[in-house]
């Protein structure tokens, strides 16, 4: 159970911890604590499981579906090493039932060892938002070798912009549902440090949202880079804003198109984007950028976490695997309206938002169309799929422009 | 002492690491929360497991606003306000006028030692209403508690209520299962509470599950109301529409000591103290718990430049038509008494009905073009 990570801790991380000797003692201390994955026994039992079950009768999203009043009883006494319950994990669904259209995820993870403790669970809740992704037999692939991209110029009088996003979580540190003010501190720590290493086109500055000016604050807000103390009820009911706005705070590049959030709904959110249609270099400057701060922080001892079940490990289950989205804001007035263009995003294995992001409306038949997939398949293979997804969309819009008829594309893998 | 892994695992971190950011914040907990108290009480933890962070958790995350001074705290059982001593004495003395570790509260609900209180003028007083909480002993508070414990309060909610007879006869409404109809008219009759919105609460964990074991009781005259698993185990309301608080006070003691002997009944009485009277969620509600009022026109004396100054005399209050932090509609306020700990129930209604009999024979003054600067009381 505890061996994937345990093994990568064990294998890299000795140098790194001896490094550290002078660098705090903080670190090292729970560093080398790690290795005893042993779950903490939580503090009251006074009632049976069977009293606690959560009612899940008017619920939709997929741990409603999936937690049975058995895996509740079996996984309700146990917690990670640092003490995140499957209540707590839980919590966010039971608070938010959802919606008869919308399946949202309806649980987090508190720290790495929630995917192992809380398996039984998370494992069919993977399986269902990935698509019957299975991480009890399957791996994952991660591949950040841009080069590999084909096509990657989009036409820009149809794609206004271009933008790759994931997120990053730093193994050692609880995830934003649990992690203490402490641990919230110390990924901001880690990751500014890193980032104050970045050279050349990466290079950048640090905005911590406590600290910021109101000249700073209103610059940041002008390039649509700040973000807001979440309101969204599935997200603080998960405890992900506790403290807001200690230790949260927004690095970008001086050229503004290379953007990294640090501790609002993962450790860090790294975002290449920019005008026009040139995905190649948005995703180049993206794998190269990510790799440069994996490299900085491993410098220190530190790194990110992965396993090859589950990929790279964040907040939210929908995000495992690459945790990419690879999107355009691209202009479709006439094939938006055609019957057929759910059918036709749904065969690229696309998804179309708004352009305010997740859960808002088009604004002028502009749509930010991104990828569905986010596990089991690689980064190059999900920016690939957009590519070449968008590029048929484009095609389809031109053709509608000239009275010609479009086809509905055959389904892409799954 | 039962384990709290999770604060164990966070004393690995130094104080300093953990010790929250409160250089921006205006509560009561942000006042009293030094470094060292912090350092202090942080290992701690009541045998249900509720610690100092949270406690704080809600006042960390709600800085607060420059004019209105919010408690920033909560308690997650009856031993927290011993646990954390250290924290809660000197917030209860700011906010309860000085009220010292060594006072003690007296608690009265005898209503008939309330004096008058049935001639208040009903073409000026519109509505009274007198509101408590109650917690039940032996299960933790909405901060904390387990669905299972938030459910059998609920459950021996039930089976209490439902002994009332007479004039307390009534039924119980779960949040969870109401029709539409039976919500309408819950609605209409101005009964039914939302899940909590203010982050105040939110912050403190009160909402979670909701509707989960929530509900409302009511008599058939629909003049006496409980809440149940809302910010507190009880509300309890007693109202009628017009001015004879005497006979709200009067359902309001009786409901409350039937209820009470009831739940005795069961070996679950209320948490009460002799330092603190009735224990709440929220350190404002403790001793009385009580919010005696009255929606009252006083469109002349509302614009009075003494207006502030005589509420304060009174020891009163002044809230919009909606509670708390709402605006007055049409010169018409909600006054009630401003004190809960150190006095007793009858004293504080005592105060909202001689008070509210002043402010009325004020604006009868102020309607005729007279002075009032003859009628200005002294501090009570």
């Amino acid at each position: 159970m505890a061996n994937s990570f345990t093994r990568i801790l064990s294998s890299k991380r000795n140098v790194g911890i001896l490094s550290l000797v002078g660098a705090g003692s903080l670190t090292a201390g729970f560093l080398l604590k790690r290795e005893h994955v042993t779950a903490g026994a939580n503090v009251r039992r006074v009632y049976p499981a069977s009293a606690e079950y959560p009612d899940l009768r008017k619920h939709n999203n997929c741990m409603a579906s999936h937690l049975t009043p058995a895996i509740y009883a079996k996984l309700v006494d146990k917690a990670t090493p640092n003490g995140y319950t499957l209540d707590e994990a839980i919590q966010t669904g039971v608070d938010n039932p959802g919606h008869p259209f919308i399946k949202t995820v309806g649980m987090v993870a508190g720290d790495e060892e929630s995917y192992e403790v809380f398996a039984d669970l998370l494992n069919p809740v993977i399986k269902e938002r990935h698509n019957g992704y299975d991480p009890e037999t399957m791996t994952h692939p991660t591949d950040l070798d841009s080069s590999k991209l084909t096509s990657g110029q989009f036409d820009e009088r149809y794609v206004l912009s271009s933008r790759v996003r994931t997120g990053r979580s730093i193994r050692g540190l609880s995830l934003p549902p649990a992690c203490t003010r402490a641990e919230r501190r110390e990924v901001e720590r880690v990751v500014v440090d890193a980032l104050a290493g970045l050279k050349g086109d990466l290079a950048g500055k640090y905005y911590s949202l406590t600290n910021m000016t109101e000249q700073e604050q209103q610059q940041l807000i002008d390039d649509h880079f700040l973000f807001d103390k979440p309101v969204s009820p599935l997200l603080t009911c998960s405890g992900m804003a506790r403290d807001w706005p200690d230790a949260r705070g927004i690095w970008h590049n001086n050229t503004k198109t290379f953007l990294i959030w640090i501790n609002e709904e993962d450790h860090t959110r790294v975002i290449s984007m920019e005008k026009g249609g040139n995905m190649k270099r948005v995703f180049d400057r993206f794998c190269a950028g990510l790799k440069e701060v994996e490299r900085l922080i491993q410098e220190k001892g530190w790194e990110f976490m992965w396993n090859e079940r589950l990929g790279y490990i964040l907040t939210c289950p929908s995000n495992l695997g690459t945790g990419l989205r690879a999107g355009v804001h691209v202009k479709l007035p006439r094939l938006s309206k055609d019957p057929r263009f759910a059918k036709i995003l749904d065969n690229l294995r696309l998804q179309k938002r708004g352009t305010g992001g997740v859960d808002t409306a088009a604004v002028g038949s502009t749509f930010d169309i991104s990828n569905l997939d986010r596990l089991g398949q690689s980064e190059v293979q999900l920016v690939q799929t957009v590519v070449d997804g968008v590029n048929y969309l484009i095609e389809c819009e031109k053709k509608l422009e000239k009275g010609q008829d479009i086809k509905v594309p055959p389904p892409n893998r799954k | 002492m039962a384990k709290n892994v999770h604060n164990d695992y966070k004393m690995k971190f130094s104080v300093d690491e953990e010790y929250p950011d409160l250089s921006l914040h205006n509560n009561h907990m942000a006042k009293v929360l030094t470094k060292e108290m912090y350092s202090k009480l942080r290992s701690k933890s009541t045998p249900s497991g509720f610690t100092l962070d949270d406690c704080i958790q809600t006042g960390v995350d709600n800085p607060g606003h420059p004019f209105i001074m919010t408690v920033g705290c909560v308690a997650g059982d009856e031993e927290s306000y011993e646990v954390f001593k250290d924290l809660f004495d000197p917030i209860i003395s700011d906010r309860h006028g000085g009220y010292k570790p060594t006072d003690k509260h007296k608690t009265d609900l005898n209503f008939e030692n309330l004096k008058g209180g049935d001639d208040l003028d009903p073409a000026y007083v519109l509505s009274s209403r007198v509101r408590t909480g109650r917690s039940i002993k032996g299960y933790t508070l909405p901060p904390h508690n387990s669905r299972a414990e938030r459910r059998m309060v609920e459950k021996l909610s039930i089976e209490a209520l439902a002994t009332l007879d007479g004039e307390f006869k009534g039924k119980y409404y779960p949040l969870n299962g109401m029709t539409d109809a039976e919500q309408d008219q819950l609605i209409n009759d101005h009964f039914l509470f939302d899940k909590p919105v203010s982050p105040l609460l939110l912050a403190a964990g009160m909402a979670r599950d909701w509707p989960d074991a929530r509900g409302i009781w009511h008599n058939e005259s629909k003049s006496f109301l409980v809440w149940v698993n809302e910010e507190d185990h009880l509300r309890v309301i007693s109202m009628e529409k017009g001015g004879n608080m005497k006979e709200v006070f009067r359902r309001f003691c009786v409901g409350l000591n039937k209820i009470e002997e009831i739940f005795k009944k069961h070996n679950h009485g209320f948490m009460w103290n002799e330092h603190l009277g009735f224990v709440l969620t929220c350190p404002s509600n403790l001793g009385t718990g009580l919010r005696g009022g009255v929606h009252v026109k006083l469109p002349k004396l509302s614009t009075h430049p003494k207006f502030e100054e005589i509420l304060t005399r009174l020891r009163l209050q002044k809230r919009g038509t909606g509670g708390v932090d709402t605006a007055s509609v049409g010169g018409i306020f909600d006054i009630s008494n401003a004190d809960r700990l150190g006095s007793s129930e009858v004293q504080q209604v005592q105060l909202v009905v001689d008070g509210v009999k002043l402010m009325v024979e004020m604006e009868k003054k102020l309607e005729k073009g007279e002075s009032i600067d003859g009628m200005i009381p002294a501090q009570k």
